[in-house]
């Protein structure tokens, strides 16, 4: 499918390496940009066409991908950049659509996570008309091509979303084999895409729907209705001889993970799984390792020395300018954990921030893209 | 330290404390809006951009030979300088308030991959690299540091009593008025320090590779300016070029004259390297106030000259949003006033005559610089 695109492409990209000549130092695409945000070849856009919410707290976005856009498969994830507060902070979400959908639009679904600033700035605030950076489709978190199977679903809350597209793409195409949906949510009200899903379930008596709700009978009980191995036999007793996918918060992916190994068929068991990759936020001043990623350097720090110094010591000799936090030439990506600003006192610990390694402490485990 | 204040150091130290209290509080409240304004400018500056080009190539159509109604230098003429006008301003916004604010990391916080200093580059001869390292860590760390600040007359002119007179400042009233022409060529060949290769402390192979870079950028700069747009005119080549050429002229000269008011106006502070040794980061503010100018004006005029008019403020916080500083000067004023710290601001016209009344008399041999 991306052959005929290359192909057409070609005589274009000659074309464009000459208008980016007259566009010099920006390109071309900069300037399509003036017009449409869509039309930019030097970064990938979406238009927020309509916004729906599926439950209280998730909704789900339709989005119009620019140029460039390649079609997903089912149950791929995308990135998607949302800025906060004039912030960008990059989130990864399950494409909820099947690659099937024939308006150029793809949606995602994001439930909106107590004090997850991202999260319910797209739930509650993302309007239509607005535009988000997004990447490509990733993942192999699918089912493969052409081959007959008999899949298990395992999802809970918002997991729910790469295995709507599976089941949508299975409902478009007319092909919806033996499949078992065990789905775990709150209360009957919080199952996001529920009437879609009870409908399906009515007209495919192959697809058979189980849906659980943790929370319905109140606090106390909830701990037992979360994944147990009865529960699995009860709702899909022939659960062994099927490929498994499962999707959803840490514990119940835990749970899974541990029930398929100790029953010696991980092999057969997909996840798919998000989760947050920043660090703990130390609360007063802590030593640690830094690593120093591309050099695979890793030194122990006090968390009072300058990461500068730090790297320094350590025999290497990263770009740098004024030391005092002035000419930004020593600026470092994070890879992962948490460093403190010495002026300031300010901790950041979102990977891939900008650190100025020369008034920057290390606070706690840290690692540098040096 | 002969500083032309008298500050103990505890009150340099509360000095510094309050400018980090002013920096901290504006730091974290940047957001939403802050972005709006650096996106909608861009947006402005591209537009207006590709509209003086448009503009440009349209006057053609009202040349006199047509014989249509609308042709004739009357319409021609107006139509081409509006154009020109339009580039002109483009280049300044690009150079002033978008590239040169952006490279200082003053955007960086967005996060927002297009708007990065470490990948800008902006429309000038001079590779962004290069300007980075002459600028961001020269200039804004040895502020007026006679001897270490390659800015303070960049190598061509003598604008303080403190530099050591040369009978080639005889010619600094002529070589000023090239400079104001030709800004951006001087502004690419700085990081170069060739008055240092030619007394032989830098060799040729040092900057060969900045060379080629140089050559580069050039290469693309004159390309697009010089030849592709006016090639799109025909036969009327010429036209499109003389108003690309006028546009960047236009571009020069306000930044030379803005820029030259910055740091060289009667009243800026010039310091000797034995002055600053030791210096912390306090004492760095004191001198960054010392040593820059500000501008009155409007707020138009304080974005068209990338808001180098708040040159005290873009000195002491050298990397938060230009937008901001309108909104910190009265504070850093005040600040100023109740430690008794001079705070240069005059008209455009005062500071601009100062400097060049400077540059006019230090052309001359001068006796050592008088007591303060």
């Amino acid at each position: 499918m991306e052959r005929t695109s290359g192909a057409a492409r070609s005589p274009l990209s000659g074309l464009t390496a000459l208008t980016d000549l007259f566009a010099s130092p920006l390109r071309t695409s900069h300037y399509l940009e003036l017009v449409n945000p869509l039309w930019t070849t030097h970064k990938l856009q979406a238009r927020v066409v309509s916004v729906w919410d599926e439950t209280a707290s998730a909704r789900t976005l339709t989005l119009r991908p620019g140029r460039n856009w390649r079609s997903h498969r089912a149950g791929q994830h995308v990135r998607l950049g949302v800025p906060v507060g004039g912030m960008h902070h990059t989130r990864t979400y399950s494409i909820s659509s099947p690659p099937e959908r024939d308006d150029e639009c793809i949606t995602i679904t994001v439930k909106a996570m107590p004090g997850g600033r991202v999260s319910q700035h797209l739930v509650r605030n993302v309007a239509p008309g607005s535009y988000l950076p997004l990447g490509l489709p990733q993942g192999d978190f699918m089912l493969p091509d052409a081959v007959p199977m008999r899949p298990l679903f395992v999802t809970a809350g918002s997991g729910i979303t790469p295995i709507a597209s599976m089941l949508r793409s299975y409902a478009a195409r007319g092909k919806l084999p033996d499949v078992v949906h065990l789905h775990y949510a709150p209360h009957p009200y919080d199952v996001i895409f529920g009437a879609e899903l009870n409908k399906l379930a009515e007209d495919h008596p192959r697809y058979r729907l189980a849906l659980v709700y943790t929370r319905e009978l109140g606090e106390a009980n909830s701990r037992q209705r979360h994944f147990t191995a009865r529960q699995l036999d009860d709702v899909c007793p022939d659960w062994r001889g099927r490929e498994a996918y499962a999707c959803g918060p840490q514990g119940l992916l835990a749970a899974v993970e541990t029930h398929w190994q100790q029953a010696g068929l991980a092999r057969r068991l997909h996840i798919e799984r998000f989760h947050a990759p920043w660090a703990e936020l130390p609360a007063e001043v802590a030593g640690g390792r830094v690593r120093f990623g591309r050099s695979g350097l890793e030194t122990p720090t006090d968390g009072r020395m300058n990461l500068l110094r730090v790297a320094e010591d350590a025999g290497l000799n990263p770009p740098h300018g004024c030391r005092m936090g002035i000419c930004h030439s020593c600026d470092t990506r994070l890879v992962s954990g948490c460093v403190r600003d010495l002026r300031t006192g300010a901790v950041v610990n979102e990977p891939g921030h900008t650190v100025q390694i020369c008034i920057n402490a290390a606070a706690g485990d840290v690692e540098l893209d040096l | 330290m002969s500083f032309p204040v008298r500050l103990n150091e505890a009150a340099v130290e509360e000095f510094g404390r309050e400018l980090d209290a002013i920096r901290d509080e504006v730091m974290d409240s940047r957001g939403d809006a802050d972005r709006r304004y650096i996106l909608r400018l861009i947006r402005t500056q591209r537009s207006l951009a590709l509209g003086g080009r448009i503009v440009i190539l349209a006057s053609l159509a009202f040349l006199p030979r047509w014989g249509h109604v609308l042709s004739g230098w009357a319409w021609f003429v107006p139509v081409i300088a509006l154009g020109t006008l339009m580039l002109g301003l483009a280049k300044v916004l690009e150079n002033m308030e978008i590239g040169h604010n952006v490279m200082h990391a003053q955007w960086d916080w967005m996060r927002d991959p297009d708007i990065q200093s470490g990948t800008w580059e902006w429309d000038s001869v001079c590779p962004s690299d290069q300007w980075k390292h002459s600028h961001n860590v020269v200039h804004h760390t040895w502020t007026n540091v006679v001897g270490k600040d390659r800015d303070v007359g960049y190598g061509m002119l003598r604008v303080t009593e403190q530099q050591r007179w040369h009978p080639f400042y005889l010619l600094q009233p002529i070589s000023t008025v090239f400079m104001a022409l030709f800004f951006e060529w001087f502004i690419a060949l700085h990081d170069l320090e060739i008055n240092r290769v030619l007394a032989g402390k830098r060799t040729l192979a040092q900057i060969r590779p900045m060379l080629g870079r140089i050559g580069r950028k050039v290469a693309t700069q004159g390309l697009k300016d010089y030849v592709l747009w006016p090639l799109l005119a025909g036969p009327f080549f010429l036209y499109v070029l003389a108003a690309n050429a006028v546009a960047n002229v236009i571009r020069n000269v306000w930044s030379y004259v803005i820029i030259f008011c910055g740091h060289f106006p009667e009243g800026a502070h010039y310091f000797s390297a034995e002055e600053v040794e030791g210096e912390a980061r306090a004492r760095w503010y004191v001198r960054q106030v010392l040593g820059s100018c500000n501008i009155d004006g409007g707020r138009l005029f304080h974005v068209i000259s990338g808001n180098l008019s708040h040159q005290i403020e873009h000195h002491v916080f050298p990397d938060m949003p230009s937008n901001r500083y309108p909104e910190v000067a009265p504070r850093v004023r005040a600040l100023c006033a109740r430690y008794g710290l001079p705070y240069n601001t005059r008209s455009l016209g005062r500071q601009f005559g100062s400097t060049t009344w400077k540059i006019v008399r230090l052309s001359l041999p001068t006796a050592a610089p008088a007591a303060a």
